[in-house]
């Protein structure tokens, strides 16, 4: 079993950071082979950043599939590009607050989170990739929730006065994945 | 008979100087090796010559010894003293390997303090390669790259490298120097000792720029080539301090 | 041992600090630039030194000093900066440097773009400096054989004293994948391999005993020995393949680093559908495995299918030279930084089985 996931959004959303989480809990908690890839640019910041995620039972060959099982899109831009590269059948899981949700694609699974609003409700932006990760755990199930939970109060380790914060965020979006489970 | 003056053990002894008649090199080498052993350190020694008629040290002296790639001395240097503080480390570069294809190894060595000892031979023109123009060559000396001699409109001017290395913060020590005259060649070995003291204090970057002669692709003989030296080349290459730090200390 | 989750050019910069390396000098370009900056976090910490130097030239020839000082030493750069450190290199060649450097590999030809390729192959495995020269070049397609060979580098570059190549790419730089790293050489062994090139190392000898350190000379009798020597010395080297699948291909692929990892993707969707399909993967690329070649059942194999991310073909003149004419061969790229996709290679098979059919 192999999952190809892909997230994209505006540079500044914590696309990457969002991908490395989830790489990290993988390698960190589970058996399985991982790889996480950033595509890379010349700008530091703005545009758009994408980053790939492919969590396997087996070797992994490419870590840039052709073909995505999971799109985590945060932004209109990234849904337009890449929402072709999701397979028949696969899940969309979009940022809800910014992007246009006439413009999904049929064939899919789609799970909605106005991630952008709730991250400002909880009174700081930068949440919004933390929800994301809550959402995407919440519904797939891929990992589980303590061993996510765990990487990201490691990762934030330097800074112990955001885990409330982050807790907040990341519950709020299991919250939303969870209920959106059929 | 008591022996007041013998031979280096810094120069191998079963070699003989192969540098052209009036060339200074030989001289400096003498003076480097005197030094050592003066400050008994032959032992730690290594010497990083650079590509030219500098290369040719390698045949003569009983040290440790690399040619660096052209121009790269420094940087080279760098490296070595880096891992072997303890070690002493002097790069001997030409006109050409220091200030034209080195010289961003040079700067920036000597700005960032690299603690070893830089032995800089000008005489303002290519030597083993046959007499093309330096970067230190003289408006209106002849070159074989510059036939109708060294035009600024087109070459530009001499480098005065202690002037424009004392225009950096880090170098320790600079100084510039000739061997045309005893009393010079004294002063020479005195500045050259200074920069590897300096070296074996830990006290960062220090050069002895040495203004010389080339008979040979000056197209002169010994003799005329030192008043050539005398009259034109210290007049473009002015003698003396241009950055002592340990003044600066009390 | 506990596995970790690294980027590529991290690790490899991890495995050289376990691996010995305590000298490191680099300049910045991408994708490459965690390996300068890792080193100069880490080289404090364990007692080495981290020098950015002003230019490739400059830190290859700092890393150049520090191996001629005894000291395991490592400099990297990407494709158009490797062709600046290409002097320091031939110097190390010529004068028995054990230094190792790695090239993550960008688009090319010129600056090119920063993204992925393989298009140093040639300059990699053929001319990486004036002279005719010959280095061991490893070819990682996974960050832990990226970490391998790195620590391996260094040995073999002390082994033989003679410089060590890692050709990585863009992508296996940049991406993180976990891995286990290979144990922390201890002082003790430290001091070990440094005592052991007391003898010919940059560092001061009894009047009589010199160290010259020579990367060239005067005399042309004693540099042609010296070539001869080097000569024998590549002579003596062993290259490193897997094969995947290959008893029963009637398609082989031949590919490596990460080009070969994505084609054993393809490899597998193919074989489900019934395709016999195997591949060759050279992990040392100088010197090439043409005995690997040798194993395909060429009453069986049809085809060859060289698979590179470079545009003209550059392994291929390998592949070529390994199999002899005894099967056809074809090539399958993306170049200019675009990563190969499991897509080609699948689209350039399936053309091969229609004709075939056909």
């Amino acid at each position: 079993m192999e999952t190809n996931i892909m997230i994209a959004g505006f540079g500044g959303q914590g696309v990457m950071t969002l991908g490395k989480f989830l790489a990290s809990a993988t390698c960190d908690a589970t058996d399985k082979n991982v790889t996480f890839f950033p595509s890379y640019g010349a700008a530091q910041r703005g545009g758009t950043a994408n980053c790939y995620v492919v969590i396997s039972d087996k070797g992994i060959g490419s870590p840039i599939g052709d073909e995505m099982d999971d799109l985590i899109v945060l932004n209109g831009a990234s849904l337009d590009k890449f929402q072709d590269k999701l397979r028949e059948g696969g899940r969309l899981f979009v940022n809800s607050s910014i992007v246009d949700e006439a413009r999904v694609r049929q064939g899919v699974d789609v799970i909605k989170a106005p991630v952008t609003e709730l991250a400002l409700e909880l009174g700081n932006p930068k949440v919004l990739n933390i929800i994301m990760m809550g959402v995407y755990i919440g519904y797939s199930q891929v990992l589980p929730v303590d061993v996510v939970w765990s990487t990201i109060e490691h990762k934030l380790g330097s800074k112990p006065n955001l885990l409330p914060l982050n807790r907040e965020a990341f519950e709020k979006g299991l919250e939303i994945g969870r209920a959106q489970r059929s | 008979m008591e022996k007041i003056y013998g031979r280096t053990k810094f120069i191998c002894e079963d070699q003989v100087s192969g540098f052209c008649p009036g060339c200074m090199h030989s001289t400096i080498g003498k003076l480097i090796g005197e030094v050592c052993e003066e400050l008994d350190i032959i032992e730690r020694t290594f010497l990083i010559t650079g590509v030219g008629c500098c290369g040719l040290h390698m045949e003569y002296v009983v040290c440790d010894n690399v040619t660096a790639p052209h121009g790269r001395a420094c940087a080279v240097g760098t490296g070595l003293k880096r891992v072997n503080p303890n070690s002493v480390y002097i790069s001997y570069q030409g006109d050409g390997d220091l200030a034209s294809i080195g010289l961003a190894e040079t700067m920036h060595a000597a700005n960032r303090g690299e603690n070893f000892t830089v032995i800089f031979v000008n005489n303002g023109i290519y030597g083993m390669t046959g007499g093309q123009m330096a970067p230190t060559t003289l408006v209106g000396m002849k070159a074989t790259t510059a036939p109708k001699g060294r035009d600024p409109k087109e070459h530009g001017y001499p480098m005065h490298m202690c002037e424009i290395l004392s225009q950096l913060t880090a170098p320790y020590y600079l100084e510039r120097t000739s061997c045309n005259t005893p009393a010079n060649v004294m002063k020479t070995k005195k500045a050259i000792k200074k920069a590897i003291q300096n070296q074996l204090d830990g006290k960062g970057f220090s050069m002895v720029e040495i203004v010389t002669s080339c008979p040979t692709n000056w197209g002169m003989d010994a003799l005329s080539a030192l008043d050539f030296l005398e009259e034109k080349m210290l007049a473009e290459y002015p003698l003396g301090v241009y950055r002592d730090r340990s003044k600066e200390e009390v | 041992m506990a596995r970790v989750l690294m980027k590529g050019t991290e690790a490899i910069a991890e495995a050289a600090v376990r691996a010995g390396c305590r000298f490191f000098a680099g300049y910045p370009i991408t994708p490459q630039n965690e390996i300068p900056e890792y080193m100069s976090r880490r080289m404090p910490e364990v007692g080495g030194v981290f020098v950015q130097g002003e230019s490739e030239v400059a830190s290859v020839n700092m890393a150049f000093g520090a191996c001629c000082g005894g000291e395991r030493a490592m400099t990297s750069s990407a494709s158009t900066g490797i062709s600046l450190k290409s002097e320091g290199i031939s110097y190390s060649a010529a004068a028995r440097v054990p230094l190792v450097y790695v090239n993550v590999q960008r688009g090319g030809p010129g600056i090119g773009t920063i993204q992925p390729s393989q298009m140093d192959y040639l300059q990699a495995t053929k001319a990486s400096g004036n002279g005719g020269f010959r280095m061991i070049v490893f070819a990682p397609a996974t960050v832990q054989e990226a970490v391998d060979m790195t620590y391996r580098a260094f040995e073999l570059a002390d082994r033989d004293r003679n410089p060590v190549l890692v050709l990585s790419d863009g992508v296996v730089g940049t991406m993180m994948e976990p891995v286990e790293l290979p144990p922390m050489k201890t002082e003790e062994e430290l001091a070990a391999i440094k005592e052991s090139k007391k003898e010919w190392a940059g560092i001061g000898h009894p009047i009589g005993k010199r160290s010259w350190i020579e990367p060239g000379t005067w005399d042309t009798d004693r540099w042609e020995k010296a070539n001869q020597w080097n000569a024998s010395l590549y002579e003596t080297w062993t290259s490193e393949y897997t094969t995947y699948l290959l008893e029963d291909a009637q398609i082989v692929i031949a590919a490596y680093g990460i080009s070969a990892r994505i084609a054993k993707s393809a490899i597998d969707d193919l074989r489900a559908e019934g395709v016999k399909i195997g591949m060759i993967r050279p992990q040392i690329i100088n010197p090439y495995p043409y005995e690997a070649y040798d194993e395909i059942n060429y009453d069986v194999c049809k085809m060859i299918l060289d698979v590179e991310m470079a545009n003209p073909a550059l392994h291929v003149v390998d592949v070529e030279k390994a199999v002899k004419d005894r099967c056809p061969i074809r090539t399958c790229l993306r170049s200019g930084g675009n990563v190969m996709q499991k897509k080609n290679i699948l689209d350039a098979v399936k053309e091969i089985l229609k004709e075939q059919g056909a």
